[in-house]
């Protein structure tokens, strides 16, 4: 049976990773490598790379960051931030990214999903899709949730999984950082409609938020950022709980001895 | 020493990546003169199988690669090449294991692409999946499958249906899944099949 995956999210800011990390056993928590390292030990059954860098040096240090990644980390990752083209991607792709993630480039440009899916395939482009309720909608929001548009969350969600789009990155802007559980109503609602995995983010506060999601949405993975940083949740207890509440994870075993 | 045959499908850097990090050496092969370097190889692959075939055809390598006599292993879209035929682009591949490559039907409960970590049944006392314990995890991403078939599956997982995971016929191996990116099971498979 296909495991439920567990997601850190990382932001990263010329190459370092913002954001208060508080492992213990982190020589340096500004290094994404070395964090990506820690997650992967810990069972993470991905990883997502959000590249928030402003300067225009931003695509070279993407590529850099994601040729360390690749080298250092034996489990799958996404990057996103800033991809507008299919030469970005393709940098991207060549330096060890398993899969890019495009936001805003896509609202503007729907173009710009068929495009990647036909040079790399679906299995490759993951749109993400920041949403939030406003006047009995749920609408698309760009910028982390500071400018609406014109687009009704559903409706583009089914535009991007036809246009070619391999996973959506649902993020419900209003439960986003309130620690309050994932908005499993509206998950539950686009993970019916879609035949592509979704993967949920926005509101994990503890581990009951997760079983939540996966047993009430039925979601194929779950993504967090802070509750994992900050070492609320530890992903092994996680996914033992997952796994006792019947839930498939993949857990991290032991090799047998030949 | 690994031989990648480079014929241009897809990024192969963490491919690499992984076998350095496990001190296994490998070179790249351009010609049918490469092969010579080394005593095992690996066929790389990703996207679309029947746009990689078209692509490995105009490497002029078919022939060679379909006479190898040592360990050859396909990964992913490289291990579809090695079957008969992909529904993908309605493609005729290298037939080396006259099994096909199928697309997974769309349904409700199971999403396609096929994404994420799925327990593989290895054949016990398989070399290659040697202290890799049945239904560990790997991780899979792709659209089409290899079917089933009990004289070449040499593992087998359940997605709507139970496929070949893995395959073998002679010196040729497939895996569907990525070694590469499944964790500390993937680098033992990489071991393994550098030590076969």
């Amino acid at each position: 049976m296909l495991a439920k995956r567990i997601i850190p999210c990382l932001d990263v800011k010329d190459g370092r990773t913002v954001k208060g990390v508080n492992f213990v056993d982190l020589r340096d928590a500004g290094d994404p490598v070395e964090l990506a390292w820690q997650y992967s030990q810990q069972g993470a059954d991905e990883l997502v790379f959000l590249d928030i860098t402003a300067t225009h040096e931003r695509r070279k240090t993407m590529v850099e960051l994601v040729k360390a990644v690749a080298r250092n980390i034996n489990i799958p990752f996404t990057i996103g931030g800033g991809i507008n083209s299919i030469a970005d991607a393709d940098a991207l792709l060549n330096a060890g990214a398993d899969k890019i993630s495009i936001n805003s480039a896509a609202v503007r440009t729907p173009g710009l999903i068929d495009e990647l899916a036909a040079a790399f395939g679906v299995q490759f482009v993951v749109v993400a899709v920041d949403t939030r309720h406003n006047d009995g909608k749920n609408i698309v929001y760009l910028n982390g949730g500071r400018i609406p548009t014109e687009k009704e969350t559903f409706d583009w969600i089914l535009e991007a999984e036809s246009r070619g789009a391999g996973e959506i990155l649902l993020t419900s802007m209003d439960h986003d950082g309130t620690k309050a559980g994932f908005d499993c109503t509206f998950l539950k609602t686009i993970n019916d409609a879609v035949h592509i995995p979704v993967i949920a983010s926005g509101g994990a506060g503890n581990v009951q938020h997760f079983v939540d999601v996966f047993e009430q949405a039925n979601v194929d993975a779950a993504l967090a950022a802070s509750v994992f940083h900050y070492g609320e949740i530890l992903i092994p207890d996680l996914k033992e709980i997952l796994k006792n509440k019947g839930i498939e994870v993949r857990t991290v075993a032991k090799l047998v001895s030949a | 020493m690994i031989g990648i045959v480079y014929y241009g499908a897809g990024n192969i850097f963490s491919l690499t990546s992984a076998l350095e990090r496990l001190g296994i050496s490998y070179g790249m092969i351009h010609t049918e003169a490469d092969f010579e370097a080394y005593d095992r190889y690996i066929i790389p692959g990703v996207g679309h199988a029947g746009a990689a075939m078209a692509k490995l055809v105009d490497t002029g390598l078919v022939p060679k690669i379909k006479a190898l006599q040592k360990p050859t292993l396909g990964i992913c879209v490289g291990m579809q090449l090695i079957t008969a035929y992909s529904e993908e682009g309605d493609s005729n591949l290298l037939d080396i294991i006259p099994v096909k490559t199928l697309r997974f039907a769309d349904s409700a409960e199971y999403k396609v692409p096929h994404t994420g970590w799925n327990r593989v049944y290895p054949d016990e006392d398989s070399p290659l999946f040697k202290g890799i314990p049945q239904g560990a995890h790997f991780y899979f991403v792709h659209s089409y499958y290899i079917e089933y078939n009990d004289a070449y599956t040499l593992a087998s997982t359940d997605y709507s249906l139970k496929f070949s995971a893995s395959i073998v016929k002679d010196n040729f191996y497939g895996v569907q899944f990525h070694p590469e990116k499944s964790g500390a099971f993937g680098e033992q498979l990489l071991t393994n099949f550098a030590n076969l």
